[in-house]
């Protein structure tokens, strides 16, 4: 009999073995890339640098959270990211709903797949090249205040600054959100939306008591993307940004490539990784790995 | 995982050590004793406008080294690209003074053979074995050129021609400003403070008492709203003039060349406070893969002829004195535009970056190191 044959007959008389061959790939790469990459920076975030030399000392301290706790710099920060990334997603939430709800109850065969295009159509060129052009946009001598003078308006300022960033992510992630939102709209049965309506509700109560809660999922996992796609950035910063704009990642940034505190950096970048933590658990708890 | 291998590598340099004591002739802790053939390549970390195709073509030319270029935007990248990857990703650094002592102490460069760099008898004797570059009689580098940090300003939308460094304080310029975000930019508010605030005694501007630090820190946090932003690379810098978000900045000479060449109506100047500057050392790392390159370039942008082409493109000062005539003949009046024949005079005039240490130059200990200038950097900017 060849060995195949044995093989298969013998993970057929097995499904557990079956499940465990398909498995075990995947989980070491998690195990090995992911999941101990983050304990080494855990580990690595009680540890000290000498500063004339850049050695790292290895050791258990707490002095990487105590100087992050101690000086409200830091704090400030925090908030700024954490801020952001919330707004950038409500904004994106906002702006999603009508396009993803023509796109998913409106638009024909024809208009549709038109539709998508122009949502994938920005993923296709370079991030890099989307962030610069948007600083060439608001720039003071660039295209919105050419617009605007043209117009007769007074001047914008707002380069290289926090209305900068939180336009630019907007920009950024709205496919993000769009695309999960547009999936969950389009998977509501038409029967659905009939029948609340021959049960005597108005167009604005169908959708807010059987559309809405119904989309819940499709916007939650919209809202992953968005924010936590925020929360990790440092270029947009970095390019778009003002003075008072550093995001934890720039922060992590700098002590890792300028500074070479990698412990120091560590200890910060567990924070986002509390937030996100918290922030897949409210998801779960609103539905949005129900239809996963 | 890290400490067992640190100590396994210990061990195993003890033993060939012990068992080879001719070997210690190849191993970085000596310096070339000749140079050799070349490796066929370079990798280099450098400033913005160091490493010219004008220059770097001929030399790949000359002497087969291929040159790999990564330009770094501050003193702190440098050594951060100096030591990553355990320090021998890279062959050389064109590490200014405040970047020279951390390399040295963190053993990231390699001492060099003077008698091997022809060009170095002719140096003005102040760059022959400078302080940031020469410990205890060893040459860790070999000093390149140096310069003014200045003041940048728009010639159409600035007027009367600025004369301070105050303008760059002041309320009136809103939104209008930006300076290199760079902790040693914290020197340049000490050095206003110490001609404008003459109470708060501070005598040299790496050299911060943690009282003498917070009234920077006040300054320099009462001029963020006025920044339009803190640029990390001096292409940033050109971009914000060339685009019209600033009208002020803090700056290089190479920004106001490159601007000035764009036809972008700017002009730069030394306020009366007095300014910072640099002067910079090629350095060559202490686990370099291709030392011979390393000092085929260093010879190379050392000799008369290179040391003038730098000096007038990036618009500082050769180290090189026989690069006077050398630079009149590529561009008339260059020399003394760029203060080459000007002396001791005009560079003891500048403050040179240095790296802060807690040792203060009196005597006394109280300064802060420049782990607390990084802290306070950021502090500042948010």
């Amino acid at each position: 009999m060849p060995a195949s044959a044995s093989l298969s007959g013998l993970l057929w008389r097995r499904p557990a073995w079956r499940v465990a061959a398909l498995i075990s790939l995947p989980a070491i790469w998690f195990v090995l890339f992911y999941l101990a990459a983050l304990a080494a920076m855990f580990v690595s975030s009680f540890h000290t640098v000498d500063e004339l030399s850049g050695q790292i000392q290895p050791g258990w301290t707490l002095d990487n959270f105590r100087q992050l706790l101690g000086d409200w710099t830091y704090g400030r920060i925090a908030l700024r990211t954490v801020g952001i990334a919330a707004a950038v997603t409500l904004t994106d939430g906002l702006l999603a709903w009508p396009f993803a709800y023509v796109m998913a109850r409106y638009a024909g065969p024809r208009l549709r797949p038109a539709l998508m295009a122009l949502v994938m159509l920005p993923l296709w060129s370079s991030y890099l090249a989307r962030v610069y052009a948007w600083r060439l946009i608001l720039a003071h001598d660039g295209a919105l205040n050419w617009l605007l003078h043209g117009l007769g308006l007074p001047a914008a300022s707002i380069g290289y600054s926090n209305w900068a960033m939180w336009i630019v992510f907007t920009y950024l992630w709205l496919p993000f959100m769009i695309l999960p939102l547009f999936a969950a709209l389009e998977r509501i049965p038409p029967s659905l939306l009939e029948a609340s309506s021959d049960l005597g509700a108005a167009g604005w109560r169908t959708f807010r008591r059987v559309i809405v809660p119904l989309a819940m999922p499709g916007l939650v996992a919209g809202s992953i993307f968005t924010f936590s796609l925020t929360l990790g950035d440092y270029i947009t910063p970095l390019l778009v940004g003002g003075p008072g704009s550093d995001f934890i990642g720039n922060v992590v940034y700098s002590n890792v490539g300028v500074s070479n505190n990698i412990p120091f950096a560590a200890a910060f970048a567990v924070l986002p990784l509390l937030v996100m933590a918290g922030y897949l658990l409210i998801a779960r708890k609103l539905g949005a790995f129900d239809a996963l | 995982m890290k400490v067992s291998m640190t100590c396994l590598t210990k061990a195993a340099a003890m033993i060939v050590s012990l068992a080879l004591p001719f070997a210690q002739a190849a191993s970085a802790a000596e310096p070339l004793s000749a140079i050799g053939k070349g490796e066929g390549a370079l990798n280099i970390v450098a400033w913005e406008g160091y490493a010219q195709d004008d220059w770097v073509k001929p030399f790949e030319a000359k002497t087969g080294c291929k040159v790999n270029r990564k330009y770094a935007g501050s003193s702190d990248e440098m050594v951060a690209l100096m030591r990553s990857g355990g320090g021998g990703q890279y062959d050389l650094v064109s590490a200014s003074g405040d970047a020279t002592l951390r390399l040295i102490y963190g053993h990231n460069v390699q001492p060099i053979n003077i008698a091997l760099i022809p060009a170095w008898t002719n140096f003005i004797p102040a760059l022959q074995g400078p302080s940031f570059n020469t410990v205890k009689g060893v040459h860790y580098g070999v000093s390149y050129e140096w310069g003014p940090n200045t003041l940048l300003y728009n010639t159409q939308k600035v007027t009367p021609v600025p004369t301070s460094w105050s303008v760059i304080y002041d309320e009136a310029n809103k939104g209008k400003i930006t300076v290199p975000d760079n902790p040693i930019q914290i020197a340049d508010a000490a050095l206003y403070l110490s001609k404008t605030d003459p109470s708060l005694g501070i005598t040299d501007p790496y050299e911060l008492t943690q009282p003498q630090m917070d009234a920077v820190v006040t300054l320099l946090k009462k001029q963020r709203p006025l920044i339009r932003k803190y640029w990390a690379l001096a292409s940033d810098e050109i971009d914000l003039f060339r685009n019209g978000d600033v009208t002020l900045g803090a700056a290089w000479p190479y920004q106001t060349n490159t601007l000035q060449a764009a036809k972008v109506p700017v002009a730069d100047t030394l306020p009366t406070e007095g300014v910072t500057g640099w002067a910079d050392t090629w350095m060559v790392s202490a686990k370099s893969p291709h030392p011979n390159c390393a000092y085929e370039w260093i010879n190379y942008v050392t000799t008369p002829y290179v040391q003038a082409q730098q000096a007038i493109y990036f618009g500082e000062t050769p180290a090189n004195t026989l690069a006077c005539a050398e630079m009149d003949k590529q561009q008339a009046g260059s020399c003394k535009q760029y203060h080459a024949d000007a002396g001791a005079s005009y560079f003891d005039q500048i403050h040179f970056w240095k790296t802060p240490l807690k040792a203060c130059g009196n005597g006394q200990s109280n300064c802060l190191d420049y782990g607390a200038w990084q802290r306070a950097w950021q502090e500042i900017k948010g």
